[in-house]
């Protein structure tokens, strides 16, 4: 069966590489075609990569807190680009402070993403997530 | 004495350029009107008698020819993002040495078909998707470039995954498969793709363009001319076994209608902390102002420049500038014969040179994050580059041209352009490097040599505002 593509990066004006670079190998390990953008992504860079690439997933990573303010709008400008239905995933650090995480979570879920993951998520999880709905099967 | 004639047909004059290749000399150069609505021929009977009053009676074991007679190379160039494959397709173009006519990115509608047929093309480029990637566009722009009644080939350089089928839509135009422009997420490669416009500009475009009759007086016409410029330019650049090269360069050549700027360098970030955003660019890379030129784009001179500057910079009152630039647009082919024009000229090459090469550079952006400063950068960073070649009428012919190519370099009017620091200026005096990018293909080390002698040093300018 042909690879998953999926369109990985660190957003907005965070420089946070090491999580980025540990993320690409265990995505590409797992068997995903890995389209990683690295630090400093703008939302618009996600949204060219995907159209470009014909990507299965998008996933967002931030880790300096102020992932809410960045991620905002960004399910809709895929919709407006034509990824309508895209799967988009969010994780790290991704808010200010310490928060329940059950309620960033549903902030994040109202924002249009499909999946939300913590701080210290292992890549597993996020992995098995893919996995799950992208629906493959080992 | 093995001596080579290099002709240029060009839109407005044929030059020819005789070469001694055994003791690298330039023997002499001269030029005549193209003479294309009736026999380019004439015009380079004209060139060639002027040039041998010069150089005496000589045999040439070789004639070689560029052109950019009957409008250049005109090509269209077709993408699926714009800052993405479009813009890949843009650079092969541009670095093919092409006019490019037209660019599109998406998926083009009905009104783009029409467009593009009456632009009428010579030569489509079609991009669009990495290999594995999005296909439907491309798909897509096959089946409608298929219905446009102008005949054109089409370089076919997209997602692999679909080529076949994308040829197969394109029928019946004739189509040429080759590597993908992007065939990964910000990976250029566009030299398959230039190798193949460059192969169809011989087979196909000098028979189209009705200069295979003058094919046929000389050994080949070989490139369009800003492809022989490229050449030239890369090769007094890198050298070749044997010779080697000045370096880095950025070259600017300014004429009437357009400016071309060319820079042989590779652009990367200069420290390893700055993050580089975008695609990267070819290190050897062209691009053209058509907004830019002496006589013809004058008004875009003003309009980038603004009329405050350039009356300031001319030394003349707002309201006089504005009127000169009037005249000058309405006669284009004015000689910088008043002590007010001579001014205005000088302006005018300063602001055409600082707008053009800050379009070509890359930009740095300061970025402020939780760790402190970051810089991100986007296209090529030039500012370490340390030679400027200066061609073109205006430029070669200008007194005071050190003070005209300063406006080339890193100011802090904008701070965020990567415009070299300091540079050696070079002028070509003679106006040779065309000749020169066809010499290189069977002489390079003659044809870096005459450049070596022939290109005449200004000296260092400097960033007046550091």
């Amino acid at each position: 069966m042909e690879k998953k593509k999926i369109v990985i990066g660190v957003i907005g004006a965070d420089v946070h590489a090491v999580g980025n670079k540990i993320l690409y190998h265990a995505f590409t390990e797992a068997g995903f075609d890995v389209i990683n953008l690295g630090v400093m992504v703008s939302q618009e860079e996600y949204i060219n990569a995907a159209i470009e690439s014909n990507a299965d997933a998008i996933v967002v990573s931030s880790l300096y807190g102020h992932g809410e303010l960045d991620c905002r709008g960004l399910r809709e400008k895929c919709d407006e680009s034509g990824l309508r239905g895209i799967l988009l995933y969010v994780g790290g650090n991704i808010v200010v402070g310490k928060q329940p995480f059950e309620e960033v979570e549903k902030r994040f879920k109202a924002m249009g993403f499909d999946r939300v993951f913590g701080p210290g998520t292992p890549p597993e999880t996020t992995i098995a997530a893919l996995k799950e709905d992208l629906g493959i099967t080992d | 004495m093995e001596a080579v004639l290099l002709i240029d047909f060009g839109s407005t004059y044929t030059k020819v350029t005789a070469v001694d290749v055994t003791e690298s000399r330039l023997l002499g150069t001269a030029a005549a009107y193209t003479t294309v609505e009736t026999d380019v021929g004439e015009g380079l009977s004209a060139a060639l008698a002027k040039l041998e009053q010069i150089t005496g009676k000589v045999t040439y074991q070789k004639r070689l020819a560029c052109s950019s007679a009957a409008g250049g190379l005109r090509m269209v160039a077709i993408g699926l993002v714009p800052e993405l494959t479009a813009k890949a397709a843009r650079l092969a173009t541009l670095g093919a040495g092409a006019k490019l006519i037209g660019s599109y990115s998406y998926q083009l509608n009905e009104d783009d078909i029409a467009e593009i047929d009456v632009l009428k093309p010579d030569i489509v480029l079609l991009t669009g998707g990495i290999d594995g990637g999005n296909s439907e566009a491309i798909l897509h722009n096959a089946r409608m470039l298929s219905g446009c009644r102008t005949d054109f080939p089409v370089v076919v350089a997209g997602n692999r995954s679909c080529a076949r089928q994308v040829a197969k839509l394109l029928e019946p135009k004739t189509s040429y498969i080759v590597e993908n422009v992007m065939p990964k997420l910000n990976r250029l490669n566009i030299l398959p793709a230039q190798q193949q416009i460059r192969e169809l500009f011989l087979e196909r475009i000098i028979r189209a363009k009705g200069l295979s009759r003058e094919a046929a007086l000389v050994d080949g016409i070989l490139m369009p001319t800003p492809a022989a410029v490229m050449t030239a330019v890369e090769l007094l650049a890198k050298g070749c076994p044997g010779q080697p090269g000045i370096g880095e360069l950025i070259c600017v050549d300014l004429g009437g209608a357009t400016t071309d700027v060319y820079s042989i360098a590779s652009g990367a970030p200069r420290r390893d902390t700055t993050v580089y955003k975008g695609l990267p660019e070819p290190y050897a890379k062209r691009t053209v102002e058509g907004d830019i030129g002496m006589r013809y784009s004058v008004q875009g001179i003003a309009e980038a420049a603004g009329y405050p500057r350039l009356a300031q910079l001319a030394k003349l009152p707002e309201e006089k500038a504005r009127e000169l630039v009037e005249y000058l647009a309405a006669h284009t082919d004015s000689l910088p014969d008043t002590p007010e024009l001579d001014q205005m000229d000088f302006a005018l090459a300063s602001l055409a040179i600082e707008t053009a090469v800050a379009r070509h550079c890359g930009t740095m952006e300061e970025v402020f994050t939780l760790a402190g400063t970051a810089l991100a950068q986007t296209g090529k960073d030039l500012t370490g580059v340390e030679r400027l070649v200066l061609t073109g009428g205006a430029l070669i012919h200008a007194k005071n041209v050190k003070e005209i190519a300063a406006h080339a370099l890193y100011s802090t009017r904008q701070p965020e352009s990567l415009r070299p620091m300091q540079a050696e200026v070079l002028v070509d005096q003679s106006y040779i490097l065309a000749a020169m990018g066809l010499l290189a293909g069977h002489h390079p080390i003659s044809a870096l040599n005459v450049m070596k002698k022939e290109l005449v040093s200004h000296g260092f300018a400097q960033s007046k505002n550091r």
